[in-house]
C-alpha cells in the first residue's frame, strides 16, 4: 500500500480518529464540513500533529507516536493544493513555481510544466492578475514541480465559478492521472468525488463510516449519513412489521424488503429510484409539489398517511402525460437503500 | 552653529533603530508561538517601555549599565568599557524605549498574515528561515515599514532615558534634544531655536514617510 494513515487527534471537544490504506489511486475523503477532512490531510502534510498514531507513506515512516518519529513538513515531500491555492501574492508565476523545485536538475522541468499548463505567457504575472483557473494551474505546478509522492487535494474546486469548475475539474484529473501517485481528495460534492476517486470513504465527526470503491459507496451507502451525502434525499424511518415487510413511518405506507434482509433503521430512495404505475411497493400519493428543473422535473409526493412528501425526477414529457392531482407509483425493493443510523 | 548634535542624533537612532528592527521582528515571531502564559508575560515586559515614564528606565537601565553595577562593572574591568556617559550608552536608552514601537506594529502585521502561506511553503520544501524571510516579511512589509519609521521617529526624538544614561557632554554625547534643552536653560534661545527647526523638520519629513506608507497599505 502507497499510504497507510492510522491517526487519533483531539481538538476542544472535536475527536479525529481515523484508519484507511490506499494504493496509487484517489481516495476522495466525503464528508459535511467540520467532519475532520481537512485536519486528516494537514496531519498527512505534517502541518498539524496528530496525538497518537502511524503514518506511512511508501514504506517510510512519516510520522509515529511510539517511535517519537515525526518528519517535517519540508521532508514528507506531499503536495498539497489548497483551497485558495496559497500562491505568495509578492512573486511572480514563474517564481512561484521555482518555489516548489526541490532538485537543481529540475529547472528543465519546470520549464515543460510551464508550457503544458499554459503559464509560459504569464511567468511574470503576480497572483493577483491572475484568473482563478490561472491561479489553480500555478498551484499545480508549483506542486509537480517538485515531484511530490502524494497529492493532497483540499476542496480545489470551491474558489472557483461553475463554468471553470468542470475545466479545471478535466485537467487536474489528467495531472493526477500523469502522476500516477495516490492522491487524497477532499470535498463534499458527491459528482466531484464520484468523477475524481477510485475509492471513497464517508467521513463524519471525525469517524470513517464507510470505505470503499465509488461503485460501493453510491450505490450501497450503508448510513444515512453516507446516503445524504451521496444524494439521496428521500430518507424515511422504518418500523419492522412481519417477515421481511416494514413500514416506512415518514412515507407512511409498507414496504416489501429485499429478500432475505432484515429491517434496518432507515429506508432511502433515489428521486430517479421510483417508477411510475403498478409493481411492487406500489402507492397511490397526491402530488404535493412540482419543482421545475433545466431538463427534468422533481415530483414531491405524499401517501394519504404520510407525514413527509418524497421527491421522484421525472423527463419533462413524461411528466406531461402523467400529470395530475394523484400518482400512482412503485418502489421495488431493489432501488430501495437499507440505512443504519 | 556646530553639526555635531544632528550627526549623533541620527547615528544613535540608525543603529538603535537596526538594532530594534530585528529584536522588535522576532520577539513578535516568536511570542506568537509561546504558550499561553509566557505570551501574557513578555506581552507586558515588551510593552512595558511604551507606558513608563522616560526617567524610570533611565533609572534601571543605570542600575544595570553603571560603573559600579554589575553588568557595567564588570564590561569596565572586563574590556576597559563605560556602559554609561558615553555616545553609544544613549542607544541602551533608546533601544528599550523604542522597542514596544517596532514589536507591537510587527505583531499586528503578522497577526494579519495568512499562515496558510507558510505552511504552503513548508510542504514545498521550503526551509522556516527562507519562509520567514522571503515569504512572511514581504507580505507583512507594508505594516514592518511603518513600524520601523516610527521606531526611527522615536528614536531621534529620545530626551529623557538619554540624558539620564549619556548625560549631556558638548562634542561627545550631545544629541538634538539634550542640547535643545541646554541651551533653552543657558538663555541661548536664537541657538535653541535654530535646532527647534531642524528637528521640526527631520520629524515632519518622518511622518510623510509614515503616511506614504500608510496610504500604499491601504491600496494593496
Amino acid at each position: 500500500m502507497a499510504l497507510f494513515v492510522d491517526i487519533e487527534k483531539a481538538l476542544g471537544d472535536f475527536r479525529l480518529k481515523v484508519k484507511f490504506e490506499v494504493g496509487e489511486e484517489t481516495l476522495a475523503l466525503l464528508g459535511p464540513s467540520g467532519s475532520g477532512k481537512s485536519l486528516t490531510l494537514r496531519c498527512v502534510a505534517g502541518i498539524c500533529r496528530p496525538d497518537r498514531g502511524k503514518i506511512l507513506l511508501d514504506g517510510e515512516t512519516l510520522f509515529d507516536s511510539e517511535q517519537g518519529i515525526d518528519l517535517p513538513p519540508q521532508r514528507r515531500r506531499v503536495g498539497y493544493l489548497f483551497q485558495d491555492y496559497a500562491l505568495f501574492p509578492h512573486m511572480t508565476v514563474a517564481e512561484n513555481i521555482r518555489c516548489g523545485l526541490r532538485e537543481k536538475g529540475d529547472e528543465p522541468l519546470m520549464g515543460e510544466l510551464m508550457a503544458a499548463m499554459g503559464l509560459t505567457a504569464l511567468a511574470h504575472k503576480r497572483p493577483g492578475q491572475l484568473s482563478g483557473g490561472e491561479r489553480q494551474r500555478t498551484a499545480l505546478a508549483r506542486i509537480l514541480v517538485g515531484r511530490p509522492r502524494l497529492m493532497l487535494l483540499d476542496e480545489p474546486f470551491s474558489a472557483l465559478d461553475s463554468h471553470l469548475r468542470f475545466q479545471m475539474e478535466r485537467e487536474t484529473r489528467q495531472v493526477i492521472h500523469r502522476l500516477g501517485k495516490t492522491a487524497l481528495l477532499v470535498s463534499h460534492d458527491r459528482d466531484e468525488v464520484f468523477r475524481l476517486a477510485q475509492q471513497v470513504a464517508v467521513v463524519r465527526e471525525g469517524q470513517i463510516l464507510q470505505l470503499g470503491t465509488r461503485h460501493q459507496v453510491f450505490e450501497g451507502p450503508e448510513t444515512v449519513t453516507a446516503a445524504r451525502l451521496t444524494g439521496c434525499r428521500n430518507l424515511s424511518r422504518a418500523i419492522p412489521l412481519e417477515e421481511g415487510m416494514a413500514y416506512a413511518a415518514d412515507w407512511g405506507m409498507t414496504l416489501k424488503l429485499p429478500p432475505g434482509k432484515e429491517c434496518p433503521d432507515w429506508v432511502g430512495l433515489r428521486q430517479g429510484g421510483a417508477v411510475l404505475g403498478p409493481g411492487e411497493n406500489q402507492v397511490k400519493c397526491r402530488v404535493w409539489e412540482v419543482v421545475e428543473d433545466p431538463f427534468s422535473v422533481t415530483v414531491m409526493l405524499k401517501t394519504a398517511g404520510g407525514a413527509e412528501p418524497f421527491g421522484i425526477t421525472l423527463d419533462k414529457k413524461v411528466w406531461k402525460q402523467a400529470e395530475g392531482e394523484t400518482l400512482t407509483v412503485s418502489l421495488p425493493a431493489g432501488a430501495l437503500l437499507l440505512l443504519k443510523e | 552653529m556646530d553639526w555635531f548634535p544632528l550627526l549623533n542624533s541620527l547615528r544613535i537612532a540608525l543603529i538603535s533603530t537596526g538594532i530594534v528592527f530585528f529584536l522588535g521582528l522576532l520577539g513578535a515571531y516568536y511570542i506568537a508561538k509561546a504558550p499561553r502564559l509566557v505570551k501574557g508575560l513578555l506581552d507586558v515586559l515588551f510593552t512595558l517601555p511604551l507606558v513608563l515614564p522616560p526617567t524610570v528606565v533611565g533609572y534601571l537601565l543605570l542600575r544595570v549599565l553603571g560603573p559600579k553595577r554589575a553588568l557595567g562593572g564588570w564590561f569596565l574591568s572586563a574590556f576597559g568599557l563605560r556602559l554609561t556617559m558615553t555616545w553609544y550608552s544613549a542607544i541602551f536608552a533608546t533601544v528599550v524605549v523604542i522597542f514596544p514601537l517596532m514589536y507591537r506594529t510587527a505583531r499586528g502585521a503578522f497577526e494579519s498574515f495568512d499562515e496558510t502561506l507558510a505552511q504552503a511553503g513548508q510542504t514545498l520544501g521550503l526551509s522556516n528561515t527562507y519562509i520567514f524571510w522571503r515569504i512572511r516579511l514581504p507580505v507583512c512589509r507594508q505594516g514592518i515599514l511603518a513600524g520601523t519609521v516610527l521606531a526611527f521617529a522615536r528614536a531621534l526624538g529620545e530626551y529623557g532615558a538619554t540624558s539620564m544614561v549619556a548625560g549631556y557632554t558638548p562634542g561627545r554625547t550631545a544629541t538634538i534634544s539634550t542640547t535643545v534643552y541646554q541651551l533653552w536653560r543657558t538663555g541661548n534661545d536664537g541657538l535653541a531655536l535654530r535646532w527647534v527647526l531642524v528637528n521640526l523638520a527631520i520629524s515632519a519629513l518622518v511622518l510623510v514617510a509614515v503616511n506614504l506608507l500608510e496610504r500604499k497599505r491601504e491600496v494593496a
